[in-house]
């Protein structure tokens, strides 16, 4: 299967709704009209296709599994928790349908070399990944904060041969690493190909990244149809940028009775700086490239973030979601570091799934809405990744925890 | 009524002169020395000072800019102080000022009342880095109607159909990036400039400043025999870094504004 190209997309200057365009600075605006041409032509080429689909199936291993998770929904109390199995794609996460979807397209515009940023890591993995099988050189620019929590992938990502610039400005996590990307993009516009890695920065990357992810929703959709023979009640998804949880809407999108809910990070709780929850405490404005939900001071400085899980850890989200929000079709609702914490523990001991961090939002939040559930609904939730890269951290927050306690 | 920037380049015009455009982040190293620093930018012979308003997040801006935002937001620096300032400076000079800002502090404040406060405080122009003419109507009416002149940015990759949509949507001159990257001092000027000025000239008439790696005398000569006038920025902001707490700041940079018109 591949994704649903051409089927909802924004108005002609990229823009969803009030939410969108594309704020970048003079030198980048032939650059990303460059790439919106050849974006639209790549998506309605058979062959450009065919090669996406079979890598997908080939490389990627998808589909990805559907499942039920029994023992979960049991103790969770409600309906049936179905799982889709984001986290047994290769390099562990969502993050390679995009990164490959880009990939192919850099090569087919003639770049030879592929820059990227990343927060948690996976990102960076699977552009790393993709780059090697291209042959493509790729730099990942990653914050030196997120380099200490997630230093497995960092190594992952110089193993597979990818250069990794670490990034000292700011709070040193994703907001900062996208900066810096896009200081590389501006000066090497020419030979160099920026590969975003969520539904962020200017049109066309919303809308792009999210239809190479909408792979994730339109098989979750056949799958579900097939064993329950309904559509479900409710579709969960955690949202740092959003690219996850956009992938596995889009299916759904044009049915009203599909509940769409997106979880974004709660950290310490939502008060400035402590937090990663856009539409819990952000309001309008332009970051990166594009105009959305932000977290912002009063003066327009955008504000610092917070979240255990670095892929959550970012100030903007991305327009359509900030479109799906006010126009009521999606809700969002938050999820702090504790009951994150929780969550990526329950799944491994309910059933035998360790879950990333940004993925055990998501677990908590279904968990938590659960119980007013009917018990013969379906709850879907996208997990959208695997938590081996936060062993280490997860430890240390536990052990950090104890410690408090004690 | 012709504006500030207006009479600033005719009379460059007239004299057969180019001008010197001097960028400095208001609030650098603080409040007060900023202040200093402006008056000091403006005796040195700066025929147009571009203040550049501190952002969290200023990813045009190099190494030199970034820290210096980093230290003006340190010391409390905001839009609305930056437009104090320039307040303040208005009440002892001419010399036209141009505000560089990056596009979330003005949509957070409101685009309408931005506008008045700008002119208000005696800003003459407005440049936004990342509001390229496809996006920039929202601010840009605002702006036109109180009287400020919105300022665009033309690049070596804009082509020339945004080349003559710049020079009409824009007012007082346009602001030419001379090479692609970031804000930063270079050690030669960008080699093609010539026909990147022609082909600008092809296509608007406002006058034209060049600006990105422009840090000496000879840069700055250089640069006005194709354009009307040279904008330097991580050069000028280096020196005030690094005098930032010497008794004779505000000589330093007088002196060194004098220095950069020294070959004009």
């Amino acid at each position: 299967m591949i994704p649903d190209f051409g089927h909802r997309d924004p108005d002609a200057r990229g823009y969803y709704g009030a939410f969108g365009g594309r704020f970048v600075p003079e030198t980048l605006v032939a650059p990303v009209a460059e790439l919106e041409r050849a974006y639209m032509d790549a998506r309605m080429d058979p062959a450009f296709r065919q090669e996406y689909a079979d890598l997908l199936r080939n490389y990627v291993g998808r589909p990805t599994p559907l499942y039920e998770a029994r023992r979960l929904s049991a103790s969770a109390g409600g309906p049936r928790i179905f799982l889709k199995r984001e986290d047994l794609a290769h390099t562990g996460a969502h993050k390679i349908n995009n990164a490959l979807g880009q990939a192919l397209l850099a090569r087919r515009m003639g770049k030879r070399r592929v820059i990227a940023e990343t927060g948690a890591g996976q990102h960076g993995v699977a552009t790393a990944t993709v780059c090697a099988l291209l042959d493509l050189a790729c730099e990942v620019y990653m914050g030196a904060e997120d380099m200490e929590r997630q230093s497995l992938n960092v190594f992952r990502m110089q193993l597979l041969g990818a250069t990794v610039r670490r990034v000292d400005a700011g709070a040193r996590t994703l907001k900062d690493a996208i900066n810096e990307a896009m200081r590389d993009w501006v000066t090497n516009v020419a030979d160099s190909y920026y590969l975003l890695g969520s539904v962020l920065g200017p049109h066309p990357y919303p809308l792009m990244v999210r239809e190479f992810q909408s792979v994730i929703g339109r098989e979750a959709r056949a799958q579900l149809l097939e064993a329950t023979g309904a559509l479900p009640a409710s579709i969960v998804a955690c949202v740092g940028g959003g690219s996850n949880a956009m992938g596995i809407f889009d299916a759904f999108v044009k049915d009203p009775g599909v509940r769409l809910i997106g979880v974004e990070a709660g950290g310490h709780g939502i008060s400035p700086g402590r937090h990663a929850a856009r539409f819990a405490g952000g309001s309008m404005g332009v970051l990166q490239g594009t105009r959305s939900y932000v977290l912002q001071d009063a003066d327009g400085n955008i504000e610092l973030t917070h979240s255990i899980s670095a892929g959550l850890d970012y100030a903007a989200v991305g327009p359509e979601h900030a479109w799906l929000h006010d126009s009521g079709r999606a809700e969002y609702a938050w999820v702090g570091d504790d009951d994150a914490l929780e969550a990526f523990q329950r799944l491994g001991r309910e059933e035998g799934i360790i879950p990333a961090l940004e993925s055990s939002h998501a677990i908590a939040h279904a968990c938590r809405i659960a119980p007013g559930m009917p018990c013969d609904s379906v709850l879907l939730v996208n997990l959208s990744g695997r938590g081996d890269k936060d062993v280490l951290s997860v430890q240390k927050a536990l052990d950090l925890r104890k410690g408090g306690q004690g | 009524m012709t504006s500030r920037l207006g009479g600033t380049f005719g009379r460059l015009r007239t004299a057969g002169r180019g001008g010197l455009v001097a960028f400095v982040t208001a609030g650098d190293p603080d409040a007060e020395r900023s202040a200093a620093v402006l008056d000091a930018v403006a005796r040195g012979g700066a025929d147009v000072i571009e203040v550049g308003v501190p952002f969290s997040d200023p990813l045009a801006d190099g190494p030199v800019i970034q820290r210096a935002s980093e230290r003006a937001l340190a010391a409390g620096m905001t839009l609305r102080g930056a437009l104090a300032l320039v307040r303040d400076f208005r009440k002892s000079h001419e010399t036209p000022v141009v505000l560089f800002t990056y596009a979330n502090p003005v949509v957070r404040m409101d685009p309408e009342v931005f506008a008045s406060e700008a002119r208000d405080a005696g800003v003459d122009g407005v440049l936004i880095l990342d509001y390229p003419v496809e996006e920039a109507e929202p601010l840009r009416a605002p702006m036109v109607a109180a009287g400020l002149d919105p300022v665009f940015l033309i690049s070596p990759t804009t082509t020339e159909e945004r080349i003559s949509r710049s020079g009409e949507l824009g007012r007082g001159f346009l602001y030419v990036i001379s090479r692609l990257g970031v804000t930063g001092t270079r050690d030669a000027l960008a080699s093609d400039l010539e026909p990147l000025i022609a082909r600008i000239r092809a296509h608007a008439v406002l006058p034209v400043a060049v600006g990105f790696g422009i840090s000496r005398p000879e840069h700055v000569a250089q640069a006005c025999r194709f354009a009307d006038a040279a904008v330097v920025g991580s050069a000028l902001v280096q020196e005030i870094a690094k005098h930032a707490d010497d008794s004779d700041l505000t000589g330093r940079v007088t002196g060194y504004v004098e220095w950069l018109k020294s070959a004009l």
